[in-house]
């Protein structure tokens, strides 16, 4: 027991003095969480347009004032030409171009209807429709004024409610997304990372002729990062509750319970990897690509998992952040416990003791 | 000049006989294509919908049905009570839930107006508002139908209309793909220029073996381009090969001029390893390496408009991009790709790349020290 001390001494005594380490450690949780919450939206505020208005009569140039006034759109040229279209979409600044047909208050006047055409930038498709639909929506409010007063008959009205989440805020999304990969990068990467590094050091051997039993060494090198992780996860849920707003709706008992089953999953996912991987190199390599992309992409942190293709649905059943962010979502942010989210609980220890079981198998007393 | 030519002899013969690294150079862009690409998608395809309908009358019978008939929505029906449909939202088995009341048709004949109830589970607050605002367009469609019906009117029509006709220019059918696909080859060359190349100088100092480099006649700069030159290379060639399998897979359209699109990734290149470089010059371990860049590649993928646009993003982060490596890449790389954006369309993004890089290579030679 002494000696098990002793060594995990050491090792907080090795993550203590690298500064680096610590910035990783705690400084990739917060900045991350404050980009998420702060920078990344994807409302449309001061996109870039220009207007080709063939017409220039009183209603475009009300309509133009309309959409330039909507806090929407910034101006960026008038064009006189179609043909200086294609040159200012290239150049990359301009998302929209507005075009105003010839005479268009007097058909608007004799005909009852007048054309306006929005070219969209689609290479970003997403911004494009929701730039087409916000022009859309300022133009026919315009029309709208003009016959106000006027009331429609027979309404269906729909009284919507935004459940568990009423402001849409995207912090919701975010948090519990966060959590999951943090935790899994300081787990599984920071624990294969350091017993690769013992290896490729040579200090390996030190350990392995020294009195600590095997069992001891693994241990020893997880139990520092083990209190870590569970100190970023404090740290996580805290700043996703008092800067941002996130619940804990739930018990906060499972969501430490689920938290704790969660870092010994990816832990034990760390050994499996270090057993494997002869240099830091490959650990990383491994970790970074085998297990943060899987994290980010197929667990439904920034994408959701039933926009997927099929084939990439059924592989995201095997990456266990899936499993622990949809616990954590249901716990956090409807409230739910045990009753609900025991299937995830099961998977996620089953998925611990395929990788304990594995690494056991895996993990030798000797260097080759 | 023969001696880079020796130096990078000697890289590349360690690079070709890294059994690790040479998988990771040729499967990474091919994985990366083809599941980053199908998996980062925002387009909502199947919205779980469950209609609880009360009034079983022939207007809220309909209107489920043009639920139904939308591709959009998976559609059930189901009579429930107010505490199963809680269980339903909590349990997730449906994103939206659309109840219409009791006496929903004949509020509508008698007061002219009847409401329906819609509840949506927005813990995914975009996808929430896409679902909500699709749901709104197929009741309105139908509230005009029926306004008709029932007032004998032809259609209402308000007496004057301005039509809004949208065309989207260089990828008419909104294909998400060809967006994602370009930001993610920026990643691809990104992680190979940044990580393979810092790691590299700093596993000499580890190993020991820089030592033996200090000693030998190399000036500072040939060192430095010696372990630049082969990673650009490499970088270059998964690019080409990268653009092949989005090309082949997906049909990525080419529009631009693929010599402009090697002068600016050369230029980015120069740029991100000169920041690998200064970080493993300033670094000891290849641990250290890792996580410095690690935190930097996170933070700057995050603000580059990978998957959000900047200009939503506030005023101080888009000031923040200025030194952003992969906003300018990501920037250049969709204009050249889909709008065929020559060099002379992006003067400004060239000149900024040239003196960042310039800037960056002079650190990292000025920090990288032959003496102990």
């Amino acid at each position: 027991m002494n000696q098990l001390l002793g060594f995990v001494k050491k090792e907080f005594t090795h993550i203590f003095r690298d500064s680096r380490t610590m910035v990783i450690l705690f400084g990739i949780p917060i900045i991350q969480l404050m980009l998420f919450g702060y920078v990344i939206t994807t409302e449309i505020k001061d996109a870039r347009i220009a207007i080709l208005d063939h017409s220039n009569d009183n209603v475009t140039r009300e309509i133009k004032n309309k959409v330039l006034s909507s806090g929407y759109f910034l101006l960026d040229a008038n064009l006189k030409q179609e043909n200086e279209i294609d040159p200012i979409f290239r150049k990359g600044n301009v998302k929209e171009v507005i075009i105003f047909e010839r005479n268009f208050a007097q058909r608007l006047e004799r005909e009852g209807t007048a054309n306006i055409q929005v070219i969209a930038d689609a290479s970003d498709p997403n911004t494009a429709q929701m730039l087409y639909n916000y022009t859309n929506g300022i133009v026919q409010d315009y029309t709208k004024k003009k016959y106000a007063g006027f009331t429609i008959p027979v309404q269906i009205k729909s009284e919507v409610r935004m459940l568990y989440n009423e402001n849409m805020v995207g912090a919701f999304m975010y948090v519990p997304g966060t959590m999951a990969l943090i935790l899994m990068l300081i787990s599984a990467m920071m624990t294969s990372i350091t017993i690769a590094r013992e290896k490729e050091m040579g200090t390996m051997e030190i350990l392995l002729v020294s009195p600590l039993k095997s069992t001891h060494i693994v241990l020893g090198k997880v139990a520092p990062y083990l209190l870590l992780s569970i100190i970023d996860a404090i740290v996580v849920v805290c700043l996703g509750n008092f800067v941002f707003g996130v619940p804990i709706r739930g018990s906060i008992v499972v969501l430490a319970f689920l938290v704790i089953l969660y870092i010994t999953m990816a832990l034990s996912l760390g050994i499996l990897i270090s057993t494997v991987a002869n240099s830091q190199q490959v650990a990383m390599f491994i970790s970074g690509f085998a297990l943060m992309l899987p994290t980010i992409l197929l667990s439904g942190f920034i994408f959701p998992i039933e926009n997927m293709p099929y084939p990439l649905q059924l592989l995201s059943n095997f990456m266990p952040p899936r499993w622990f962010i949809d616990a954590l979502k249901q716990v956090m942010l409807k409230g739910n416990g045990l009753a609900y989210i025991w299937p995830n609980i099961l998977i996620l220890s089953a998925m611990t003791t395929v990788f304990l079981v594995l690494s056991i198998k895996k993990f030798r007393l000797r260097l080759e | 000049m023969r001696t880079i030519l020796y130096l990078l002899q000697k890289e590349f013969i360690q690079v070709s006989r890294n059994r690790t690294m040479l998988p990771i150079i040729f499967i990474m862009p091919l994985v990366q294509m083809l599941v980053l690409v199908y998996a980062a998608t925002m387009e909502l395809k199947k919205v779980d919908i469950t209609v609880v309908d009360m009034d079983l009358s022939e207007t809220s019978t309909r209107l489920t049905s043009k639920f139904e008939a939308s591709t959009f929505f998976h559609l059930t029906r189901a009579q429930l009570s107010p505490a199963e449909t809680d269980q339903l939202l909590l349990k997730g088995k449906a994103n939206l839930v659309v109840t219409f009341p009791h006496g929903f048709e004949q509020d509508l004949k008698r007061n002219d107006q009847a409401s329906l109830q819609v509840m949506v589970d927005a813990i995914n607050g975009s996808a929430a508002e896409l679902s909500n605002a699709y749901l709104q367009t197929v009741i309105a469609d139908y509230n005009q139908k029926i306004r008709a019906e029932m007032m004998g009117v032809p259609k209402f029509t308000p007496p004057e209309q301005v039509n809004v006709i949208p065309a989207y220019w260089y990828n008419p059918e909104l294909n998400f793909k060809f967006y994602m696909a370009p930001g993610v080859l920026v990643i691809l060359v990104t992680i190979i220029g940044l990580f393979l190349s810092s790691l590299n100088l700093v596993r000499e100092k580890e190993m020991g073996t820089i030592e033996q480099l200090n000693v030998t006649p190399i000036k500072k700069y040939q060192f430095i381009i010696g372990k630049m030159m082969p990673f650009l290379i490499i970088a270059l060639l998964d690019l080409t090969f990268g653009l092949l399998v989005a090309k082949i897979v997906f049909g990525l359209p080419f529009r631009g001029n693929i010599l402009t699109l090697y002068i600016f990734t050369s230029l980015y290149l120069f740029l991100i390893m000169s920041i690998g470089l200064f970080v493993s010059a300033i670094s000891e371990t290849q641990q250290q390496v890792l996580f410095v860049s690690f935190f930097f590649l996170i933070v700057f993928i995050i603000m580059s408009g990978l998957f959000t646009p900047v200009e939503s993003m506030p005023l101080w982060a888009q000031k923040m991009d200025l030194i952003n490596p992969i906003y300018y890449l990501i920037r250049i790389i969709r204009n050249v790709v889909l709008k065929g954006s020559g060099l002379f369309d992006m003067t400004r993004e060239l000149l900024r790349l040239t003196v960042y890089g310039l800037i960056m290579f002079s650190l990292a030679v000025w920090r990288y020290r032959k003496t102990v």
